[in-house]
């Protein structure tokens, strides 16, 4: 579904993406994980081309992002993507965030679009707050409308960026239960989070980068029995011990 | 010149209304153009095409350097020049202004445009919107939010502004004010009253961006 090869990336003289090479099939949920400023949001953002990338392939159940050729939004309109910060849009109510862009991109009616958003915030538990505003809905609840959000229009995999990294301790729970539930359904995702116990509960596969690199990328069970690198190490022992 | 006398009130006031009338024309129709037009200066600066951005930045910057009563008058002079016959003090009014204008509110609409987080951007775009519709149903309606109260204390600006077009003797307000006082010779209380009714106007519209601006905020 997911396929990077050799992906590299520079900021001026500074490279970010160092020949990242890694998959993700279909109904499988990799994590990638690492220390901040790994390269990690920077390398999941490439996957729907919301960061250019200089070298390498990147391409998405078939299509190559990269290949200007492409005709990006639509690509993207079937990639969802789920922010650290939410980015649901605060001028809009939320059965009108979950609607714009099934009406302006996928062409639905406003009333299909509508039926498919509440249906879909039924889905995440939010329904009675369909006609409130961002706003007014806390961090978890904002972040589980933001979900819908990119479920509404039927992606064929979900990128989330450090879904729950912005949220209050107790609401990260709600969130993350959502994303377990997507993932047992068989939703193909590529998720950059320290939740461990996610990664344990749900992923096929770990990806560990550190300073622009995938460093380990390994089964679930391998990676926290037995990481390879010591910089692994290091990393679980500090994220897993306080 | 002896006494007040309020008296000369009573009969100027259906030229005054008259007056009163156009002003607010001329606001409405400059601040409406100005901002269409200053929204539209403003994605020229901010697009990463070199010469329109720099086009729109020359515009800005020529009419900002220029005080507007010269703008006017100039405008009134120039424009019959150009399309080979005069176009009327009202109408050349409309014109400069709504030029004019377009100039402050770039400036205004391009800060708003930019007080947008880029990650509104990364989420239209990621949901599949392409750059004219996320412009247009994410990153413009929260511009004009965020920046509706300097949007409207600006035309309260352009609502005082508008006086100066008694420079080529169109008949606003001031001027209405003027000849009445002429006809009367009371120019003095005639003064007077065309400033209260600015006061009156532009204090009540003050306040009330006041409100709203409370208002705004409490939404975000």
């Amino acid at each position: 579904m997911i396929e990077i090869r050799n992906v590299s990336k520079w900021y001026g003289q500074t490279q970010v993406l160092k020949g990242c090479s890694t998959h993700v099939a279909k109904g499988e949920v990799v994590v990638v994980c690492g220390p901040s400023g790994s390269g990690k949001s920077t390398l999941i953002k490439c996957v729907n081309g919301l960061e250019p990338f200089a070298q390498g392939a990147i391409t998405v159940d078939g299509i190559s992002v990269s290949d200007p050729k492409t005709d990006l939004p639509r690509l993207r309109a079937r990639v969802g993507m789920v922010f650290q910060h939410f980015e649901l849009f605060p001028h809009m109510s939320v059965e009108q965030n979950l609607a714009l862009a099934q009406v302006k991109v996928l062409g639905r009616s406003p009333d299909e679009a509508a039926a498919r958003g509440v249906a879909l915030l039924d889905r995440v538990g939010l329904r009675e707050h369909a006609t409130k505003f961002p706003g007014q809905l806390s961090g978890g609840q904002q972040q589980r409308v933001a979900i819908a959000r990119a479920l509404a229009m039927d992606p064929v995999c979900l990128l989330f960026d450090e879904p729950t990294s912005a949220l209050d301790p107790e609401m990260i729970g709600e969130v993350l239960d959502v994303m377990v539930e997507l993932a047992q359904e068989g939703m193909t995702m590529m998720v950059v989070t320290h939740e461990m116990g996610f990664a344990r509960k749900v992923a096929k596969r770990v990806v560990f980068m550190d300073h622009g690199e995938i460093v380990e990328d390994a089964p679930t069970n391998a990676f926290f029995d037995a990481p390879a690198s010591e910089r692994a190490k290091t990393f679980l022992s500090r994220i897993l011990h306080h | 010149m002896g006494e007040f006398d309020f008296s000369v009130w009573q009969p100027s006031l259906p030229f005054i209304r008259d007056g009163l009338l156009f002003t607010l024309r001329l606001t409405l129709v400059a601040m409406t153009g100005g901002i269409v037009i200053g929204t539209l200066l403003a994605l020229a600066r901010l697009s990463p095409i070199a010469p329109l951005s720099r086009l729109a930045g020359a515009y800005v910057d020529l009419m900002r350097s220029i005080p507007l009563v010269l703008v006017i008058l100039w405008f009134f002079l120039v424009i019959p020049f150009i399309t080979g016959s005069p176009v009327g003090a009202e109408t050349s009014a409309i014109i400069t202004f709504t030029a004019f204008e377009a100039a402050f509110y770039c400036e205004i609409m391009r800060s708003g445009i930019q007080s947008v987080p880029r990650g509104q951007v990364h989420a239209a775009h990621a949901l599949g919107l392409g750059q004219a519709q996320t412009m247009i149903h994410v990153i413009l309606p929260q511009a004009m939010r965020n920046m509706l109260p300097v949007l409207l204390t600006q035309t309260i600006v352009l609502f005082q502004d508008t006086s100066l077009v008694y420079a080529i003797g169109a008949k606003d307000m001031l001027k209405a004010a003027d000849v009445v006082g002429k006809n009367y010779n009371r120019p003095v209380e005639m003064i007077v009253l065309s400033a209260l009714i600015y006061f009156a106007i532009c204090f009540s519209l003050s306040l009330a961006v006041k409100q709203l601006q409370n208002r705004v905020a409490i939404i975000r």
